[in-house]
């Protein structure tokens, strides 16, 4: 579903990535690990261009979205995001933040865009906040509401950048819960986490980054149970 | 003898007064209408020089800093100056009044537009960053993702300017365009008195000035709450 090709991206001097191939297909859940600064958040920021890459491009379903020309909007609708300081809009409604996008993008009737959005409250339990400013909810909630914003665009890769880092500890369950929910319908996720049982649990397959490339790939239990390269064996034995 | 001429002075602004107080009230009218037309021109105008210099394109940007450091760093009487030679010279036959406020307004386009470029800048680049990842083009994100946001530090700032272009206008008298400073020139010019008015003005100025800063810290703070 996702193809990206000879992926490199700088900052001025700096070389955060170097050359990554890999693919996501469809339905499959990925996880990005690894150590601080390795380029995980760069990666994913690169599949919806919120990063340009400096070289190599990116096929969507497979169209090159890294080519000039390309209307990356629309690409955008469907990828969705969620972020690690969940960035909702603090000037709208819980629900105004759910309809503005299907509204104002996909020109979706305002009926309409209402209705799934308290769908989506009450299916992450936040029903009863559609009408409150998020400045009233915990961070927990900020971070389920951030999640049904970006699903309310119907999207169809979710990709999200340690959503539960900014969470006090005893929110992290209720955001891997929604999480865990997503995941069972069936749609493409990548998640860059800090959580290795959660990783363990939800993928199918593990990206281990390391300065800048993809330094392991594989399946759960062979990145967790046996994994070859150093580095990652030396990463895991200070996370686990 | 300091008592005498006191009571002169007490006497002669009664006068002035009474015989000026309808040339007074022309000089307030003037003088907030050219610091309205000053701010809600300059207002329009500086989003437009504000996104200019934000832009990622060198050239505007370029174009929009240039603008903004050629006003901010020449005195604004010289500007005024330069416009009411300058335009009938490009064939524009404006009255005073009118080419006076094209000077303000350019002005004040330079103040507003940095006012407007930090209200932009104050906002999180992270909602930015979640209102593009949904999808939402480059202007609709400004529209009804930042710039709603930016208001809470645009708002006073624009207010605030408006109050410093009540007393910015008072150049404008120098090319007699009615203001409250061309009510202190015309009363000088007829009755030869010179303190009497402009105490009256200055009071004028100081009030007119102190009760609408005291109003827009007022209101920002109720805006912050
Ligand atoms: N906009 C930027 N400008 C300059 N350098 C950047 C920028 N964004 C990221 N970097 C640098 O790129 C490198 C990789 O950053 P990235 O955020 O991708 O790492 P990460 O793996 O997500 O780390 P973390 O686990 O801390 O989030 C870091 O050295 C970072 O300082
Ligand atoms: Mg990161």
């Amino acid at each position: 579903m996702i193809k990206f090709e000879h992926i490199s991206k700088r900052f001025g001097s700096l070389e955060v990535l170097k050359d990554v191939t890999q693919q996501v297909s469809q339905n499959e859940i990925v996880s990005l690990i690894g150590p601080s600064g390795s380029g995980k958040s760069t990666l994913l920021r690169c599949m919806n261009l919120l990063e340009v890459p400096s070289s190599g491009r990116i096929l969507f379903k497979g169209e090159d979205i890294t080519a000039k020309g390309v209307n990356i909007n629309t690409h955008r609708q469907k990828m969705g995001m969620v972020f690690q300081h969940f960035n909702v809009f603090p000037h709208m409604t819980v629900e105004k933040n759910i309809t503005m996008a299907p509204v104002n993008v996909k020109k979706m009737d305002k009926e309409k865009a209402h209705i799934k959005a308290m769908e989506l409250l009450d299916r992450v339990g936040l029903k009863d906040k559609a009408d409150v400013k998020p400045v009233k909810l915990s961070g927990g909630q900020k971070q389920r509401l951030a999640i049904v914003r970006a699903m309310a665009m119907e999207p169809e890769v979710m990709l999200f950048d340690e959503p539960t880092s900014a969470l006090d500890p005893e929110m992290v369950g209720e955001v891997l819960e929604v999480i865990k929910d997503l995941a069972k319908t069936g749609m493409t996720m990548m998640i860059v986490t800090h959580e290795m049982g959660f990783a363990k649990e939800i993928s199918d397959r593990v990206f281990f980054m390391n300065n800048g490339v993809i330094a392991e790939a594989g399946t759960p239990g062979k990145i967790f149970e046996e994994p070859d390269n150093d580095r990652l064996k030396e990463f895991l034995s200070k996370v686990l | 003898m300091g008592t005498a001429m006191e009571s002169t002075m007490a006497g002669n602004i009664m006068r002035v007064l009474k015989d000026y107080s309808g040339l007074f009230v022309q000089g307030i009218g003037f003088t907030l209408l050219l610091a309205f037309i000053a701010v809600t021109f300059g207002t329009i105008f500086g989003t437009f020089v504000a996104l200019l210099k934000m832009s990622s394109n060198k050239i505007a940007s370029f174009i929009g800093t240039a603008y903004i450091e050629l006003f901010r760093n020449t005195p604004l009487l010289l500007q005024l100056y330069i416009f009411m030679f300058l335009l009938p010279e490009i064939g524009i036959n404006l009255s005073p009044f009118a080419a006076v406020s094209v000077g303000l307004v350019l002005n004040t386009t330079a103040y507003i537009s940095e006012i407007i470029r930090s209200g932009i800048q104050s906002v999180d680049h992270g909602q930015t960053e979640a209102a593009r990842s949904l999808g939402l083009s480059h202007v609709q994100t400004l529209r009804m993702v930042v710039l709603p946001q930016a208001m809470k530090n645009i708002l006073p700032a624009l207010a605030n300017e408006f109050v410093t272009d009540i007393k910015e206008t008072s150049l404008a008298s120098t090319f007699f365009v009615g203001d409250l400073m061309t009510t202190y020139r015309t009363i000088n010019g007829a009755t030869f008195l010179t303190l009497e008015p402009l105490f009256i003005a200055g009071v004028i100025y100081f009030v007119l000035s102190f009760t609408l800063s005291k109003l827009v810290a007022y209101l920002e703070r109720r805006l912050r709450a």
